[in-house]
């Protein structure tokens, strides 16, 4: 299958490897990587500030990039959701945004949804706690969720615990926000921070070596936190624990 | 800019041990909310039925309220009609005044201290008495609700107990909650018997039969409507909903989104008053109908008043009620506010990580989160509210994103500054996001430089590195 | 009056296209095997007793006991079977004059398994508000009368006339002191479901 690489503009240029590890993974399970390189960023930054008119040249933009893919795969939930969810108000009837809607995954609902994978070859022998990153969970079900009364399912969680060896550890609060929100982590800092220091502590309390999820922005946040305070946590987005996994 | 939710969060949240403190009593009434509605099966057909119930009545509104009035009437209540807080006032006054009434017991109702209820009685000479045990709290130290359900959760027993010395005589450094509540019931127990009216929120109007449904667990609704002969109840126009059986199914939402119970202890029904005695009922308006005529956020109108969006926010749970500066705090007073008054919350939309927890425990599945949002767009679609700075720093990102060329170049310009600035500079107290953070590493290479290289260097498929 | 035609015609210029509403579904959902075991399960939840007293004769012993454990002075009793009381509602002239009574004991028309609710058609009585300010209340209702869910309560309920009526689910109960469960905020201490036949 032919996989066009949607790759997050703060990927790019800040956690290349996240970006490397998506391909590898993708590679690995018999896919053909292909990474248009005229694409920017999904517009999210603005658009979740309300700036909708900075945001809509971006999803043109997006369409231009990716129209005519079978596949577009993006290490992140949250642009994936933006494309998936808060691009019709954007884009005026563009009769190109079914097709590329219905082809935009994030990577672990491409890698189970579609490639069908349900055991990953590889081994992980660590602890590691899974953040649950809000705009996957809650706008793309990745999973269940803790609030809604539906049968439990968790599309990287399932992936992750199918790798050798890996642990997830048990967490208190299992799908509490980071704190992280966009511009709400600097509108917001105190209320951001705080948010994301008691993240830290439960994943320190259950016994986390490594925490992981699918959005590089939460873990950017955490991880800035816990640098700060000397937390003994590494920060591996799902796509880096996979490639590593499977070599 | 003026300060709004963020300075006030701010604040409540320095004092981290009062925050996780806050935080984890909200974070257990969620918990509570997660065990009762684990317990039905049917919980998510039961959410989407009552936001059809909902949507249904909003779509004839006008003709549920004339069905209201004329059963209720048939069934001895007087129905008032009130345009805005002022004229609810005036009205509530009014039935009062007509009987020189000065003592008045009050059960829980957000509708009256949107309206300012209590001030406007208190400066004519009654005295007004909020019996549920959270508002009587907040009453006697001088401040607002922080919670729509929970009025005192912001306070510690201690705190409790030093307020109830001061003001009923309580002895110092009692605290235990036990203890202090029999001491309010032995106050309050005074008041309902000496009431000459009491005054009831509505949580439920029934179109078919004329009543008026109030849920309480105290039992402060009962005590002050069966004693006084006068009961007023005060309602929004968007309590009523056509049938009884509509309430099998709010009446099963409610208590287990708002406090994790099956039921409040107490769920009154309302038809007529008591033998010899008055029921009026008070419907307003408030600027309900302009919100009716808003295509955008007219789904906030289903709101039951439940409080779990609270309860699950977890911004809410580490910057408490107050920081809102709203009669109704959290997720759902941050998407009434701006109807109510457009300038004056303008930081509220923005008081929120657009988590999507909220929707997901509304017993009426209003969609908050994407509401929050549409707050945002219009918020910066209008005039004034965003500051000069913030649009300027969107500007320019936006048009860095729309090219290539500037795309890069403005990411390699981060990346350098990221690598080569002094730490004092680049931490310095320009940047909020260094306070507690470190900033994200610089790699030398892009994915784009990394990709090509690696394309350059024949690799296709599989392999490692 | 103005303010009436003004809402009512700002509420109608207001008015969203026309949703469908939906039916409740007809009997309960949820069918209990043995609706007073669940019963009991729900009145313990919400912090009650239930009591079992299938015959007239246990019905009355077992008010005696309630009332002589819980040093009931003052009693009222709405439920003749339970026994007489020692206050008499019909001859209280003043609701006020209740204050002092210690236990009420009176009649649930049915009661909800779900919720542990029992419908006291309180309306009826010469003084509504016994239910609420007695120190103590005892519930009587038939076994035969308990329903499954609030569904099927609500279909049981009518309003034709005038009327006051309540779902009264265990003790009178507050945690608005730091969430600390406080059990006899304004009303009754205690919440005893006695059921009969």
């Amino acid at each position: 299958m032919r996989v066009a690489l949607f790759i997050p503009c703060y990927v790019d240029q800040l956690y290349p490897g996240v970006g490397l590890a998506t391909a590898r993974v993708l590679e690995r399970l018999g896919c053909e990587v292909v990474y248009p390189e005229d694409q920017t960023c999904c517009g999210q930054p603005m658009a979740n500030a309300g700036f909708a008119a900075q945001a809509a040249p971006l999803a043109r933009r997006f369409l231009d990039v990716f129209s005519g893919f079978e596949a577009v795969v993006c290490p992140s939930g949250s642009c994936t959701s933006m494309v998936r969810n808060h691009y019709h108000g954007l884009l005026a009837g563009d009769p190109r945004y079914g097709a590329v809607r219905a082809a935009t995954y994030e990577l672990c609902e491409f890698v189970a949804d579609v490639l069908g994978v349900e055991r990953l070859p590889g081994r992980f022998r660590r602890r590691v706690g899974l953040h649950q990153s809000c705009h996957g969970l809650r706008e793309l079900r990745l999973a269940a969720g803790s609030e809604r009364r539906v049968a439990p399912f968790d599309k990287v969680a399932s992936l992750l615990r199918s790798l050798e060896g890996l642990e997830l550890v048990s967490l208190s609060r299992p799908d509490e926000c980071c704190g992280f929100g966009g511009t709400f982590a600097v509108a917001e800092e105190a209320v951001s921070c705080l948010m994301g220091r008691d993240r830290i502590a439960d994943h320190l309390r259950a016994g986390a070596e490594v925490v992981t999820g699918t959005d590089v922005s939460c873990l950017m946040h955490l991880g800035g936190l816990a640098r700060r305070a000397g937390a003994p946590l590494a920060f591996l987005h799902v796509a880096e624990v996979m490639a590593e996994a499977m070599g | 800019m003026r300060e709004g939710h963020a300075e006030r969060a701010a604040r409540f949240a320095a004092d981290e041990g009062r925050a996780r403190w806050h935080d984890g009593a909200l974070w257990a009434v969620r918990q509570k909310r997660d065990r009762l509605a684990e317990e039905l099966p049917e919980w998510e057909e039961l959410r989407e039925r009552a936001a059809q119930i909902k949507a249904h009545t909003r779509a004839r509104l006008a003709d549920y309220l004339e069905e209201f009035e004329r059963e209720a009437t048939a069934r001895g209540a007087v129905v008032h009609w009130a345009r805005d807080a002022e004229e609810h006032n005036r009205i509530v006054h009014q039935i009062l005044a007509l009987k020189a009434i000065r003592r008045l017991v009050k059960s829980k109702s957000m509708l009256t201290e949107e309206c300012g209820l209590n001030a406007f009685l208190e400066a004519r000479g009654i005295e007004v008495v909020d019996t549920d045990l959270g508002e009587r709290i907040v009453q006697l130290a001088g401040e607002p609700p922080s919670h729509i359900v929970l009025p005192a959760i912001h306070k510690r027993r201690e705190e409790v107990g030093a307020l109830f010395h001061r003001t009923l005589g309580t002895e110092a450094g009692l605290s235990d909650p036990t203890a202090l509540t029999a001491a309010a019931r032995r106050h309050l127990r005074e008041r309902f018997l000496r009431a000459e009216a009491g005054l009831t929120g509505v949580n439920f109007a029934v179109a078919e039969t004329g009543g008026v449904v109030v849920c309480t667990n105290e039992g402060n609704a009962d005590m002050g409507t069966s004693f006084p002969r006068i009961h007023i109840a005060c309602m929004g126009v968007e309590k009523v909903v056509p049938r009884l059986e509509d309430l099998g199914v709010l009446v099963r939402l409610l208590a287990r989104s708002a406090t994790g119970q099956p039921i409040t202890t107490y769920t009154s029904h309302f038809h007529g008053p008591l033998p010899g005695g008055e029921l009026h009922v008070v419907i307003v308006d408030n600027g309900r109908a302009r919100l009716l005529a808003d295509p955008a956020f007219r789904g906030a109108l289903a709101c039951i008043r439940c409080g779990a969006c609270m309860n699950t926010c977890p911004v809410f749970r580490r910057s408490g009620g107050h920081s809102y500066g709203f009669t109704i705090p959290g997720p759902i007073g941050s998407v009434l506010a701006p109807a109510w008054d457009p300038l004056a919350h303008t930081s509220l939309p923005f008081a929120s990580s657009l988590c999507g927890s909220c929707d997901d425990v509304c017993p009426v599945r209003i969609p908050l989160h994407d509401l929050l949002l549409e707050r945002r767009r219009q918020l910066v679609a209008g005039p004034g509210s965003i500051s000069p700075g913030k649009r300027l720093a969107m500007l320019l990102l936006g048009l860095a994103l729309r090219s290539r060329a500037r795309y890069q170049a403005s990411g390699w310009l981060l990346r350098f500054a990221l690598r080569h600035l002094p730490r004092w500079l680049l931490y310095g107290p320009w940047n909020p996001w260094g306070r507690q953070r470190e900033l994200p590493p610089a790699p030398p290479a892009t994915f784009r430089e990394a990709w090509r290289a690696r394309q350059g260097q024949g690799r296709k498929g599989g392999g490692g590195g | 009056m103005a303010s009436r035609e003004e809402i009512l015609a700002a509420l109608r210029a207001a008015a969203p296209p026309a949703e469908p509403l939906p039916s409740a579904p007809a009997g309960a959902r949820t069918r209990y095997g043995d609706p007073v075991a669940r019963l009991a399960e729900a009145v313990q939840a919400v912090g009650g007793a239930l009591v079992r007293a299938p015959t007239p004769l246990d019905l009355a012993r077992e008010t005696a006991e309630l009332a002589a454990r819980l040093g009931a002075r003052q009693v009222v009793s709405e439920v003749p079977e339970a026994g007489a009381g020692t206050l008499r509602l019909a001859e209280v002239a003043d609701p006020h004059d209740l204050a002092g009574v210690d236990l009420a004991v009176l009649p649930g028309a049915f009661a909800v398994a779900e919720t542990g609710a029992v419908w006291v058609a309180a309306g009826q009585l010469r003084h509504r508000g016994v239910f609420v300010v007695a120190e103590h209340l005892a519930l009587v209702v038939r076994a035969g009368a308990v329903v499954n869910d609030m569904h099927e309560a609500y279909a049981r309920l009518r309003f034709g006339g005038p009327g006051f009526g309540v779902f009264i689910a265990g003790p009178s109960k507050t945690a608005d002191i730091e969430q600390a469960l406080v059990i006899g905020a304004h009303g009754p201490r205690s919440c005893t479901v006695l059921v009969t036949g």
